[in-house]
């Protein structure tokens, strides 16, 4: 909506709708790749990365639809963009920063198939932000992501050193993590006056 | 993946994205809609359902053009193909029940990035002709809404007490809401999948004691 604040809309993708445990979005790469800090770290900020050039491009290529009133070829627009913003990012790193692509180089495609990068396109959309208000949404958005895997993942490098009945290990147990994590982010609820 | 020679559409590829490769309880992919929409049975449903039809839509288109998509340019002409069919199910949607649309919000258009779809695509449409493709996308189409449907009726009963939208534990009934919130979604899934743990486990041990016992009898009878 205009007039929300960027603090509050930083916030708000940050914490209180945190992209991954209020959301649902990118939960694959979040039970996926969650099992070593290092490597969460490493996938939450490729993914804030493209999150913010995706969400600038989005900004861009929704004026230009409305502008020609052809919104029916949004999602198509977005998603090819997405695709492609994820290749430019996997070249320029192999070029300028091979020690950065080495780390990161077997996450890029994956990002391509996680949905926090589409929804958070098509949200800034619905929601009607201006370009500093997209932007703000996309670095809180970003920053969110990169916090609950990150979180995710030192539990569950926690739990490794857990004995649990044989029935529980592996994804079961991930889930029910997420959920108890997911459960003490709703505390930020009433950040903001409750939106 | 089990990827038979031959072009015979069998009962197999029909049943195994049912139950022995069934997308969310067994390969655990697509989770976001999954937890997103399964607040209640009809949400669910209907969730299931148009994943279904971009499943059955896009295989069938990829699979009649296997032979002509150049395989660099692959994955973004599934994206497109795909995206085509999202695109036809969100206005269909639309027109059919605004109620609906609402409640699904943006996760009709997220379909794009569901991984069953795309998966599938890579991994069946583009190797088989369009009837093991139906067959098989089918199969797996249904796994998926059965999945849902797991998880939404369980939630919607507990957070709400209520059945698609019919009372079935009566007014004194105290839901339990955080079924129906975010952190709800997860517990019942690994609820799922820790029961479907539990089957598996059962079954093994069952096998083990009846080859133990079979192998025990064979060396009595040689004793």
């Amino acid at each position: 909506m205009p007039g929300e604040s960027l603090s509050f809309i930083f916030l708000n993708a940050f914490l209180i709708n945190n992209f991954v445990l209020a959301l649902f979005l990118g939960i694959c790469p979040f039970l996926g790749v969650s099992g070593k800090i290092n490597t969460a770290w490493s996938m939450g900020l490729a993914s804030a990365f493209v999150m913010l050039i995706s969400s600038i491009c989005a900004y861009f290529i929704n004026e230009v639809l409305v502008a020609f009133n052809i919104e029916f070829l949004r999602l198509i627009s977005y998603i090819a963009v997405i695709a492609s913003a994820v290749q430019l990012v996997e070249m320029s790193m192999k070029k300028f920063s091979p020690v950065l692509f080495r780390q990161l180089g077997i996450f890029l495609p994956l990002i391509t198939t996680n949905c926090a990068i589409l929804g958070l396109a098509l949200f800034q959309t619905f929601k009607e932000y201006d370009f500093t208000q997209s932007l703000s949404y996309s670095l809180g958005a970003g920053a969110g992501f990169t916090l609950a895997i990150v979180l995710m993942a030192g539990l569950r490098e926690k739990l490794e050193l857990a004995e649990v009945p044989s029935v529980s290990k592996g994804a079961a147990l991930s889930l029910m993590l997420a959920g108890l994590l997911s459960l003490s982010f709703m505390g930020f609820a009433g950040l903001g006056g409750g939106h | 993946m089990s990827q038979n020679k031959t072009t015979a559409v069998t009962m197999d590829d029909f049943l195994s994205g049912i139950w022995r490769e069934n997308p969310v309880f067994v390969m655990l992919l697509g989770m976001c809609p999954v937890l997103a929409v399964t607040n209640s049975v009809i949400n669910a449903l209907a969730m299931g359902l148009a994943t279904t039809f971009v499943l059955l839509g896009s295989s069938a288109i990829i699979s009649l053009l296997r032979h002509w998509i150049p395989k660099e340019v692959r994955i973004a002409t599934y994206i497109v193909i795909i995206a085509t069919f999202v695109t036809i199910i969100d206005y269909a949607i639309q027109a059919i029940s605004l109620e609906l649309y609402n409640a699904l919000g943006a996760f009709i258009q997220l379909i794009v990035a569901n991984c069953i779809i795309l998966g599938r695509a890579e991994a069946h449409a583009s190797r088989q002709p369009l009837l093991k493709t139906l067959t098989n996308g089918l199969g797996m189409g249904i796994g998926f809404t059965i999945a849902l449907l797991a998880l939404g009726s369980v939630r919607e009963l507990l957070g709400n007490g209520s059945l698609l939208g019919h009372d079935i534990f009566g007014a004194h009934f105290e839901p339990w809401v955080v079924m129906i919130l975010p952190p709800g979604g997860f517990f019942v899934l690994g609820a799922w999948l820790l029961l479907f743990n539990y089957i598996r486990e059962v079954k093994k041990q069952k096998r083990l004691a009846e080859s133990r016992a079979a192998s025990g009898t064979t060396a009595r009878a040689l004793v």
